[in-house]
C-alpha cells in the first residue's frame, strides 16, 4: 500500500511511532485488567491481558480490550483529557477518571481492577445511571442577576467562583461521599457536586437569589460532616469542602440557627 | 405500526447538545414551541467542552480599534474569501451581543483591570478579540447554556443516537433513533429539525475529536436530500499532542501561542518566520525583539507599536509549517515541533493555561513551566457541512436547519480560532428562532410507518449475520485510509486511490457482525456510525479531488497555487440516483459596500498601530 504523498499526518505519526519503537522498551509490558462485566442482575470481574504502551492510561487499556477482545464492553468516554468528566470509574477501588489513571502509576505486576461507580445504579459494565444528578441540578434555583447591577467586577472578585466553575461533572465526589454511597440518602442530600454549583451561584458577584432555604430543606447540607473525601477525589482539584461546603454551611447557620451555640452544634454536633 | 416504538412529539427537535444545539433549543423554547434536545452523550459532555482558547467577538475591550468590520475582514481573509459573506457579516455583527448574553446568563469571563470582559490574541485576528476563561472557555460556555436550558424546561433526551431523519413529501417529519442504554428504538415526530451534531474528526486516526464526531448530521441530512458544501476543507490544528501514543492528537490550545508560546524545530530555530505568506508578512513582528515587545505589552495590558509574533499565523499555515519541518528532518524526538512557553514566569503560565499545565504534567510527564511541549498537526474541525441560508440557518430541505460545525459557509476555506464558539451561539440562536417560526406555521407532517420499520430492521442486521468483521477493525482501516491519503497535503493519485479504498470499506462496513446484546453496546453503536463516517469521507475526498488548487486548509501537491476561477465556487455534494454527485456551485457575490471595506482600508493594521 502506498505511503501516500499527501499523508502528512500519517508521516508525522509514522515518524513518531518509529521513534517510540526505538526508545528503551524496558517499560513495555503486559498488564492484567480485571474489568467488571455485568448489569443490574449481577456480574463479575473478567480478566483481560493488555499490551502496555508508554504513557498509557486505563481508558486506553479499556479501548484496547474493546477493539480486540470485547467490542460490547460498555464504557462512557469523550475527551480523553480530563475535561469532560465522562470516564469516571473505580480503579483499584478508588474513584478516578480512567483517562487520568496512568498504567505506569499502578503497582507493577499486580492486576488492575476497574469497576463502575458504586453509588449509582449499574446500567452495564462500567456504565452507571447518573440521571439522579441531573434531576437534582434541575431543582436548584437558577442564576438571577440583581436588578440594576453593573456588569463590572474585578478578576479577584471571581477567582473563587471560577474555581467552582472548573467542575467537569464527573460525579466522582458524589460517588465517594458516604452520605450518598453508604447511607444512600439521595432523596435528602444534593451532594458535593451541587454544593459546588450552588456556591458558584451564591458567590457570583451579580447574583441576587437566595438559596439558603434550598440548601437546608432540600440540599440537606447539614448531613455533610466535612470528611473531605470529595475534595480528595476531585480531578479538577476544587477544594470542595473548605471553599464551597463550609461557607455554605455558615450561610445556612447564620440564617436559621443563630445564636452561636446553634452554629457550633450544627457544624461539630453529634455526627462529628 | 410505529405504536410499537416509544414516540415523542415536539414542534422542534434539536439533534446535538453542544453550544449550537443548546443555543438553538433555548431560542426555540423561548419562542413558545415544544422543543426536544437529543444528544449521544450525557448533557454537558459535547465537544464544546474541549474548546479552550476563547470566543471571538469584537467587544473592543482591550484593543479599542476593533469593530465588526475588522472581525468580518479577518474571517474572510482567514477563509481565503470562500466564506459566505453574509454569514461572516452576521457573525461579526452579532458575536458581541451573544458574549454579553452568556455573561447575563451567568458565565464568568476573565476580566480587564477596569472590570470588563478580557480578550486575548489569537491566530489571524488583527486585534485581541477572544473573550476567555483561562483555557477552559468551552466548559464555561456549555455549562452556562446547559443550566439556562434546563431551567427553561427543555426536554433533554440523553444518550440517544439518531440514525435517520424522517421525511414526508419532501419536508422534514422527525427522526428515528435508539437509546444507547437499552438499544430500544425511539421515534421523534417533529415539524422542524435542527442539526447541531458537530464534526467528522473520527474519520481520521490522529484527531482532537471524541467518539461522537462521526459526521452524523451531515450524513443524515445528505440521506434526506440536503446539500453539503466545502467538504474538502478539513482543519488540521497545528498543535496536537504527539506523545504518548494514547493521547496523540489531543488538542493543545492555540491559547498557548496567544499567550506567547514559541515554535522551534530540533535545531532550536524559530521557524515560523520562514512560512509567513508574503502577502501578510507585514502583519507580523519582524524579529524576536519585536515579538517579545508585543508579548510584554500584552502581559502588561498596554498598547504597543509592536506587531504580533509569527506563531499567530493562521492554523492552515502553521500546520503546514510544522509538517514541513518534521518531514525535512527537523522534528522533535516524537515527530513534532517544540512549543515553548517555559520562558514566561511559571505563575503566569499556570494562571493563563491551567488545563494545559495539568494535561502535560499528568499525561506526558512534561512540566510546561520548565520544558517545551512537543506538538504536531491533528484533525480538528471541518469547515464544510450543510449548506444553509445565512439569515435563517435553513438547510436545503424544508423544515431542516443546521448550526455550528455541522453547517458550512461562515469559515470558508479555513476557520480562525475563536470563531467557532461565536459561530455556535450566533447561528444556534438564529437556527432555533427560524425553526420555531417554521414549526408554528407548518401543518403536522406524518412520516410513514414503513420508513420507521425499515430503519429498525436495518439497524438489527449486524446482530443477525452469521459472520462478519469487527466494526472496530473496519473503523481503523477507514482512519488509516483518510490519514494516509486525504491528509494535510493531497495529490490526485492518492485521492483517486482513497475513493477506491472507500468503496471497499463501504462493502466491509455493510457486513460487520456485532456480538452481545443491544444494551449499551459500543460495537453496535460504531457499526451504525461507520456508515455516516463513510458518507462524509467520500464527500471530503470527492470535493478534494475536484478542487485542483491549494486554498486555505486544502493543499494540493499537484496544484500548489490558488486558482482565481475556483475562488468563485463551492463544491456541493448531493445524493443522486447514481450515488454521490459533487459539482461546483457559484459563490454568492459580496455586495459593494462590504467589498469597499477591503478596498478602502490600508493594509491591515498590526496590533496597536492604529491611531
Amino acid at each position: 500500500m502506498s505511503a501516500g504523498a499527501g499523508a502528512v499526518i500519517g508521516a508525522v505519526v509514522a515518524g513518531a511511532a518509529a521513534r517510540a519503537r526505538a526508545e528503551p522498551t524496558t517499560h513495555k509490558r503486559e498488564a492484567v485488567l480485571r474489568v467488571y462485566r455485568g448489569d443490574k442482575d449481577g456480574g463479575k470481574e473478567v480478566e483481560y491481558r493488555v499490551p502496555v504502551e508508554p504513557g498509557m492510561v486505563v481508558l486506553d487499556a479499556i479501548h484496547w480490550i474493546q477493539a480486540h477482545q470485547a467490542p460490547d464492553l460498555a464504557v462512557r468516554w469523550n475527551c480523553k483529557a480530563a475535561k469532560c468528566g465522562s470516564c469516571s470509574a473505580e480503579v483499584n477501588g478508588k474513584p478516578a477518571l480512567m483517562c487520568k489513571s496512568r498504567m505506569d502509576h499502578m503497582p507493577a505486576g499486580e492486576p488492575i481492577s476497574v469497576r463502575p461507580m458504586k453509588t449509582f445504579p449499574i446500567v452495564r459494565d462500567l456504565v452507571t445511571d447518573v440521571s439522579w444528578n441531573y434531576a437534582v441540578n434541575k431543582r436548584i434555583p437558577p442564576f438571577k442577576p440583581r436588578e440594576g447591577a453593573e456588569w463590572k467586577w474585578q478578576q479577584s472578585d471571581i477567582e473563587r467562583v471560577q474555581e467552582f466553575r472548573k467542575c467537569i461533572e464527573c460525579f466522582l465526589c458524589q460517588d465517594v461521599c458516604h452520605v450518598l454511597r453508604a447511607h444512600e440518602l439521595k432523596t435528602q442530600f444534593a451532594g458535593p457536586r451541587f454544593f459546588v454549583r450552588i456556591a458558584g451561584l451564591e458567590m457570583h458577584p451579580i447574583d441576587g437569589e437566595d438559596r439558603t432555604g434550598f440548601l437546608k430543606d432540600h440540599g440537606g447540607i447539614g448531613l455533610c460532616n466535612i470528611t473531605k473525601c470529595c475534595t480528595e477525589v476531585c480531578p479538577e482539584n476544587i477544594t470542595i469542602t473548605d471553599n464551597a461546603i463550609i461557607p455554605l454551611k455558615e450561610r445556612v447557620v447564620d440564617r436559621f440557627y443563630d445564636p452561636m451555640l446553634g452554629v457550633l452544634r450544627k457544624l461539630f454536633g453529634r455526627r462529628a | 405500526m410505529s405504536d410499537k416504538y416509544e414516540v415523542h412529539e415536539h414542534d422542534v427537535l434539536v439533534i446535538g447538545a453542544g453550544g449550537a444545539g443548546l443555543r438553538a433549543a433555548i431560542e426555540a423554547s423561548a419562542a413558545g414551541v415544544s422543543v426536544g434536545l437529543v444528544c449521544k452523550s450525557l448533557l454537558g459532555k459535547a465537544h464544546t467542552v474541549m474548546a479552550e482558547g476563547g470566543i471571538a467577538a469584537a467587544l473592543a475591550h482591550v484593543d479599542p480599534q476593533d469593530g465588526w468590520q475588522t472581525h468580518f475582514k479577518d474571517t474572510m481573509k482567514g477563509g481565503s474569501f470562500l466564506n459566505h459573506w453574509r454569514m461572516a457579516q452576521i457573525h461579526a455583527q452579532e458575536a458581541p451581543d451573544r458574549v454579553r448574553e452568556l455573561e447575563q446568563w451567568g458565565a464568568l469571563f476573565d476580566r480587564t483591570p477596569d472590570g470588563r470582559i478580557l480578550q486575548r490574541a489569537f491566530g489571524g485576528h488583527t486585534w485581541k478579540r477572544l473573550a476567555h476563561v483561562g483555557d477552559r472557555t468551552g466548559l464555561e460556555m456549555i455549562r452556562t447554556l446547559q443550566d439556562r436550558g434546563v431551567h427553561q424546561g427543555l426536554e433533554v433526551y440523553m444518550e440517544c443516537t439518531i440514525t435517520r431523519l424522517l421525511v414526508d413529501g419532501g419536508r422534514i417529519a422527525g427522526a428515528v433513533g435508539y437509546w444507547r442504554e437499552s438499544g430500544r428504538f425511539v421515534v421523534f415526530r417533529a415539524k422542524a429539525v435542527v442539526i447541531a451534531t458537530g464534526g467528522v474528526g473520527k474519520a481520521y486516526k490522529v484527531t482532537s475529536n471524541s467518539w461522537e464526531y462521526t459526521g452524523d448530521g451531515q450524513a443524515l441530512a445528505y440521506e434526506a436530500g440536503a446539500e453539503l458544501i466545502d467538504m474538502e476543507f478539513v482543519q488540521f490544528h497545528p498543535t496536537g499532542m504527539v506523545w504518548p501514543p494514547g493521547v496523540m492528537g489531543l488538542l493543545v490550545t492555540e491559547g498557548v501561542r496567544g499567550e506567547g508560546g514559541i515554535l522551534r524545530n530540533s535545531a532550536g530555530e524559530r521557524f515560523m518566520w520562514k512560512y509567513l505568506p508574503e502577502a501578510r508578512r507585514h502583519e507580523y513582528a519582524e524579529n524576536e525583539q519585536e515579538a517579545r515587545e508585543w508579548l510584554d505589552a500584552s502581559v502588561a495590558n498596554r498598547q504597543t507599536q509592536a506587531r504580533r509574533p509569527p506563531e499567530l499565523s493562521t492554523r492552515d499555515n502553521v500546520s503546514r509549517a510544522i509538517y514541513t519541518e518534521v518531514k525535512e528532518g527537523r522534528g522533535t524526538p516524537h515527530g513534532g515541533a517544540f512549543l515553548d512557553i517555559s520562558y514566561l514566569p511559571a505563575e503566569r503560565v499556570m494562571k493563563k493555561l491551567p488545563s494545559m499545565y495539568h494535561q502535560f504534567l499528568e499525561l506526558a510527564d512534561v512540566d510546561i513551566t520548565k520544558q517545551p511541549m512537543e506538538v504536531g498537526p491533528t484533525t480538528h474541525y471541518i469547515m464544510g457541512g450543510l449548506r444553509v441560508d445565512p439569515d435563517t440557518a435553513a438547510a436545503t430541505v424544508p423544515g431542516l436547519y443546521a448550526a455550528g460545525e455541522a453547517a458550512a459557509g461562515l469559515h470558508g476555506a479555513n476557520r480562525l480560532g475563536g470563531n467557532s464558539l461565536s459561530d455556535l451561539v450566533v447561528f444556534g440562536r438564529r437556527a432555533g428562532a427560524a425553526a420555531a417560526a417554521y414549526a408554528k406555521s407548518a401543518a403536522a407532517p406524518r412520516a410513514s410507518d414503513a420508513e420507521i420499520e425499515a430503519e429498525a430492521r436495518a439497524m438489527l442486521e449486524p446482530f443477525e449475520r452469521a459472520s462478519g468483521e469487527n466494526p472496530f477493525t473496519v473503523h481503523q482501516a477507514l482512519e488509516d485510509c483518510m490519514d494516509r491519503l486525504v491528509g494535510i497535503y493531497r495529490v490526485e493519485r492518492d485521492l483517486t486511490h482513497a475513493l477506491e479504498e472507500l468503496e471497499k470499506l463501504k462493502a466491509r462496513a455493510a457486513n460487520v457482525k456485532v456480538e452481545g446484546t443491544r444494551m449499551f453496546n459500543p460495537g453496535w453503536h460504531l457499526a451504525r456510525d461507520l456508515a455516516n463516517l463513510l458518507t462524509v469521507s467520500e464527500a471530503i475526498t470527492r470535493s478534494a479531488l475536484l478542487r485542483k488548487e491549494s486554498r486555505g486548509a486544502h493543499s494540493r501537491l499537484d496544484h500548489t497555487a490558488m486558482d482565481p476561477a475556483l475562488g468563485n465556487v463551492n463544491f456541493r455534494a448531493k445524493k443522486s440516483m447514481t450515488g454521490m454527485n459533487v459539482e461546483p456551485t457559484p459563490l454568492p457575490t459580496m455586495p459593494a459596500e462590504l467589498k469597499a471595506l477591503f478596498d478602502a482600508a490600508p493594509a491591515p493594521q498590526p496590533a496597536g498601530k492604529a491611531s
